[in-house]
């Protein structure tokens, strides 16, 4: 069963809330903590979007979304990289690795949602 | 029948076969340079001139009345050749650079070429060796006589001729001969080869004289024992018990001066030296040449005392023994032996002192006069020269005859040789100054040699003419003007001593010190220091770096000129075409260098003394000649510039080392900058973490005003936990950015470290039970004092606990802690059986904001905690480590040093 958004994101108070505020937009929502975890999670998953934390224990967002755009099936998936560091080489880093949308914490969480669904081509279609 | 006719004429014709020696010698050095003639075995022969007549005769007549004091006489000699290396090696050497022509410019020369010194020098050595040429005089006057006085017939010609008027013609003969001899050549530095060979020549007819005496002796007094038996049966005294006394000491001191400072001996050993590796030969030859001379002197003086009639002269033994027994050629022969002693020393004395003083008196003084050299007409430098060489010749010749006048009643030989061995004994400490000390001023010198001079003239000298002279008598026995102290014989109420020691004794005391007092107080001049280098270091610099000093556009012609007049024609063309060749260029465009100026000052100096060649070319090339101040200041800034450039070697290594630590230390803040950079970006991370929450949840509760009770509630503590979390985070990096400065917020102070830690463990219970966990006790240490803060450490030990609590994913999990004391410390390990820290991470989990792979667990903290309990434990003076634990899982080691009392206890 397919889901709309797969969030990975180690911190349990930011991941309940980005849970909540997804979820209250109409999205399904899985969720992964473990960086290792990631790439399997997205396979089983299939989910529509990928909200990815940079900071993540064992392996960075970054190594994921290289690995991520190197593979054949999933390299096409769109991914919304959050990032605590909020400094230009990471968002620089996270361009060159082909991220689809760059979001620094501490965000708003109506630019969270209006990235998520601007990724998942949603935009016009809810608004109107 | 000998007769004094034949005794003469024998005399003229051994003295025309000298004459034809010399000459060939000559001819032969001339034209084939080398040979025999420059063979060690000729310069260890010449060295010889030493025994003079006094040997010969005089020798005898103090063994038989003295026994064995004679021997000093050798000794001195001995001790010199045989220590050569020390001071004759380094005289040779310093001479022939220096081209030294004698005693007087030696000292002249060292002592900043001074023609004062030179002057004084040369007065001295001509008035003290007086003495000894009248002594040679003396014994050829009275061997002559004592072959007349035989018999009425063999008087001959001599009928009607006293002793005086015998020692006049003796007197002129020999300066006619020692003119022809030695005043051929100009240029004292060009050795007498001829003269040398003749000397040479001397030496071995009057050893073979002696020798052939001596063998009679025995021959005829049976055997040596038999001599010696005779001797003590007829009550000759032979080991006389004071031979070995002070006097013997002052005998050897005088003969060690001597050799060194006799004007003939210099002029020998030093300034005839060809090879100064002749002196090797000659400290072991000469020695043994001296040995053979004395070995039969004891024998003859025995046999003489014994067997020749009551009254005889002692001094003429060697020569009426044979005369005596009625073997006339062997007298004959020896009479040759004894005037050949006579001749050689005369010759090479007069012509030394004739050197001295053409060189250092006639010089200067013409110097003087013609205000410009160039003035005097053309070659008569070298006329001048030779002239006043020969006329010092006659000078020398006429005083040692007056001396002879003067003192014709006083009989013995050897004490008018000591009389003046000490009085060239005066120039001894100079020159060993000279040589080896490099304080040694001109003033001193001149003041010591004066002041040794003056004593010895007074105590020695003066004394010898007390037979002739009524005035000279009354002052030896009430001193002048009735000051007894000042009697010549018992200086300053020194009496009893015998008049050679006390003569020695004060002369060399009162120079000496003379020379020590005044050279401490007075300061060299530039010139002296120089000169001071040369002679002092003769063996410590490149040789042939001669100094020169003077510098300028001295026309060549000048120079050449003065060339010229002083070394002859020949010898200035050739020195002056060399210089032209070397340097390629043409005669008359040489631009003389200081250094060709200053090699021409030293040829000049070999032919007219250091002094005289200074002044000399002083005058040619004055013109801008610099002065001698100005060379030093010169010198001196060189050195400076030297010293500078070294500074600046110095400073811009140190700028180089300085620029390296600046590399060093940008490298380190560039890191340091990363570093900070990295920290910042990490408490970015840590600060943003929770306010994302924060942030996320608050706006959430500010728009979903649906929310459930619950939910709102959940939000809310979750934003109330995140705030908190923020403030300890905050708290933290202070905490370690205070620690990380060294400052330490608390006073340590002795702590109970066993309750803390039960206290720390108390608190983690909590914790531990909402994990379902132990914490288990192991092994406690008894009771520990450290130096601490109780919160501080408590601080740490929970941080420990908590977090081995915390990371322990394991399914019964345990941690255990326990505490001992080692070593005078106190020890806590806290363990867990968790995953434990994998190795690659062990180096960095004390690292700040380091949080190892966590399991998973949803854990708060910002990894500051490891690194804030290291800083703290470091303020305690004890050390926090991760060590390997026996089973799995992580433990941690806090060491603590005991407090001292505590330690003493525990041990």
């Amino acid at each position: 069963m397919a889901i709309d958004v797969l969030i990975a994101e180690d911190e349990p108070s930011i991941l309940e809330a980005l849970d909540f505020i997804l979820r209250r937009a109409g999205w399904s929502i899985g969720s992964v903590t473990d960086g290792e975890a990631v790439v399997d999670a997205v396979r089983r998953l299939q989910p529509r979007m990928l909200l990815l934390d940079v900071m993540l224990p064992k392996r960075s967002g970054f190594e994921i979304l290289k690995q991520i755009r190197a593979s054949e099936s999933l390299r096409d998936l769109p991914v919304l990289v959050l990032t605590a560091k909020g400094q230009a080489q990471d968002r620089r880093i996270a361009e060159e690795l082909r991220a689809d949308a760059f979001v620094t914490k501490p965000y708003a969480n109506a630019e969270v949602v209006s990235a998520v669904r601007r990724l998942l081509g949603e935009q016009v279609a809810e608004r109107g | 029948m000998l007769s004094a006719d034949l005794v003469i004429a024998t005399a003229i014709a051994y003295v025309g076969l000298l004459f034809l020696i010399a000459y060939v010698g000559d001819r032969r050095t001339r034209n084939r340079p080398g040979g025999l003639l420059r063979s060690p075995l000729v310069y260890t022969l010449s060295i010889s001139v030493y025994c003079t007549s006094w040997t010969f005769y005089g020798a005898v007549g103090s063994a038989a009345r003295n026994g064995l004091e004679y021997l000093a006489i050798y000794l001195g000699p001995t001790l010199v050749f045989i220590g050569w290396w020390f001071i004759l090696r380094r005289l040779v050497r310093i001479s022939h650079e220096q081209r030294i022509t004698s005693v007087a410019d030696l000292l002249s020369s060292r002592f900043g070429k001074s023609s004062r010194l030179a002057v004084l020098v040369t007065v001295i050595a001509v008035i003290a060796i007086a003495p000894y040429i009248a002594l040679q005089l003396k014994a050829v006057t009275s061997s002559i006589q004592a072959i007349a006085g035989t018999s009425e017939m063999a008087r001959g010609r001599l009928t009607g001729i006293d002793e005086v008027g015998l020692a006049f013609g003796i007197a002129a003969g020999m300066a006619l001969f020692t003119i022809l001899f030695g005043t051929r050549n100009v240029d004292a530095k060009e050795q007498h080869h001829g003269v040398v060979a003749a000397i040479a020549f001397e030496a071995v007819v009057k050893l073979t004289a002696l020798i052939a005496v001596g063998v009679f002796v025995i021959y005829a007094g049976g055997g040596f024992e038999g001599i010696f038996s005779t001797a003590e049966a007829a009550g000759v005294e032979i080991y006389s018990s004071d031979t070995f006394g002070t006097r013997w000491v002052a005998m050897n001191l005088l003969s060690f001066a001597a050799i060194i400072c006799l004007p003939r001996q210099f002029q020998i050993t030093v300034v005839e030296n060809s090879d100064e590796n002749h002196l090797r030969t000659a400290s072991w030859a000469f020695p043994l040449y001296m040995l053979a001379m004395s070995l039969f002197i004891l024998p003859i003086a025995l046999y003489g005392l014994t067997s020749m009639p009551e009254g005889a002269n002692p001094d003429m033994f060697v020569l009426t023994l044979p005369l005596f027994a009625g073997h006339e050629s062997l007298a004959l022969f020896a009479f040759i032996g004894g005037f050949s002693s006579a001749t050689s020393m005369i010759i090479v004395e007069s012509i030394a002192l004739s050197i001295m003083v053409s060189n250092h008196i006639v010089m200067p003084v013409v110097l003087r006069l013609a205000s410009d050299a160039r003035a005097s007409d053309g070659r008569g430098v070298s006329r001048l020269l030779l002239n006043s060489r020969r006329f010092s010749i006659v000078l020398i010749l006429a005083l040692g005859f007056a001396y002879f006048y003067l003192t014709r009643d006083s009989d013995a030989l050897a004490p008018i040789g000591l009389i003046s061995f000490a009085g060239v004994a005066q120039f001894l400490p100079a020159i060993l100054a000279a040589l080896f000390w490099r304080e040694a001023s001109i003033k001193a010198a001149t003041a010591a040699v004066a002041v040794g001079f003056v004593v010895w003239a007074w105590s020695s000298f003066l004394p010898s003419f007390e037979s002739t002279s009524t005035t000279v008598a009354a002052i030896m026995a009430k001193g002048p003007w009735g000051i007894t102290w000042l009697r010549p014989e018992a200086l300053f109420g020194l009496e009893g001593l015998d008049p050679l020691v006390h003569a020695v004794f004060w002369s060399l005391f009162l120079n000496t010190a003379t020379l020590a007092v005044v050279s401490l107080l007075t300061s060299r001049s530039a010139l002296e220091r120089l000169q001071t280098n040369l002679f002092v270091n003769v063996f410590g610099r490149t040789s042939g770096s001669g100094q020169t000093f003077m510098r300028g556009s001295a026309a060549v012609n000048d120079l050449f000129f003065v060339a010229q007049r002083v070394l002859g024609d020949e010898r200035a063309v050739a020195l002056f075409g060399n210089e032209a060749s070397e340097s390629g260029q043409v005669w008359t465009d040489l631009e003389p260098t200081p250094a060709f100026i200053g090699r021409l000052e030293r040829e000049l100096a070999g032919s007219i003394g250091a002094a005289s060649a200074h002044v000399m070319l002083s005058k040619v090339v004055s013109g801008d000649a610099i002065s001698l101040e100005e060379v030093m200041q010169m010198a001196d800034e060189t050195q400076q510039a030297i010293e500078y450039s070294q500074q600046l070697e110095k400073t811009s290594a140190e700028l180089r080392s300085t620029a390296d630590q600046l590399e060093i230390a940008n490298r380190q803040l560039r890191d340091l900058d990363q570093a900070k950079d990295e920290f910042l970006s990490q408490v970015s991370h840590e600060v943003r973490t929770p306010m994302t929450a924060i942030r996320a949840f608050s706006e959430i509760l500010l728009e979903a005003e649906d929310l459930k009770g619950a939910e709102r509630e959940k939000f809310i503590s979750t934003i109330h936990k995140e705030s908190l979390r923020l403030t300890t985070l905050l708290d933290e990096i202070l905490d370690l950015s205070a620690l990380e400065r060294g400052e330490r917020g608390w006073e340590n102070q002795p702590v109970d470290a066993e309750s803390v830690l039960e206290q720390a463990v108390h608190v983690c219970h909590a914790l531990a039970r909402q994990r379902a966990m132990t914490i288990r006790l192991a092994r406690r240490a008894k009771a520990a004092t450290v130096s601490a803060d109780p919160d501080r450490l408590g601080q740490v030990l929970i941080n420990l606990i908590s977090n081995a609590i915390k990371y322990n994913s394991t399914e019964h999990p345990q941690v255990t802690v326990s505490s001992r004391i080692v070593d005078g410390a106190y020890c806590v390990e806290v363990a867990d059986n968790g995953p434990g820290i994998a190795k690659a991470e062990r180096g960095k989990i004390f690292e700040k904001f380091y949080r190892g792979r966590r399991a998973g667990a949803a854990l708060t903290g910002a990894g500051l905690g490891l690194a804030i309990s290291r800083q703290i434990v470091a303020r305690m003076n004890g050390k926090l480590e991760l060590i390997e634990g026996t089973r799995r899982g992580a433990c941690f080691r806090v060491t603590l040093p005991l407090l001292k009392a505590e330690a003493m206890a525990g041990e």
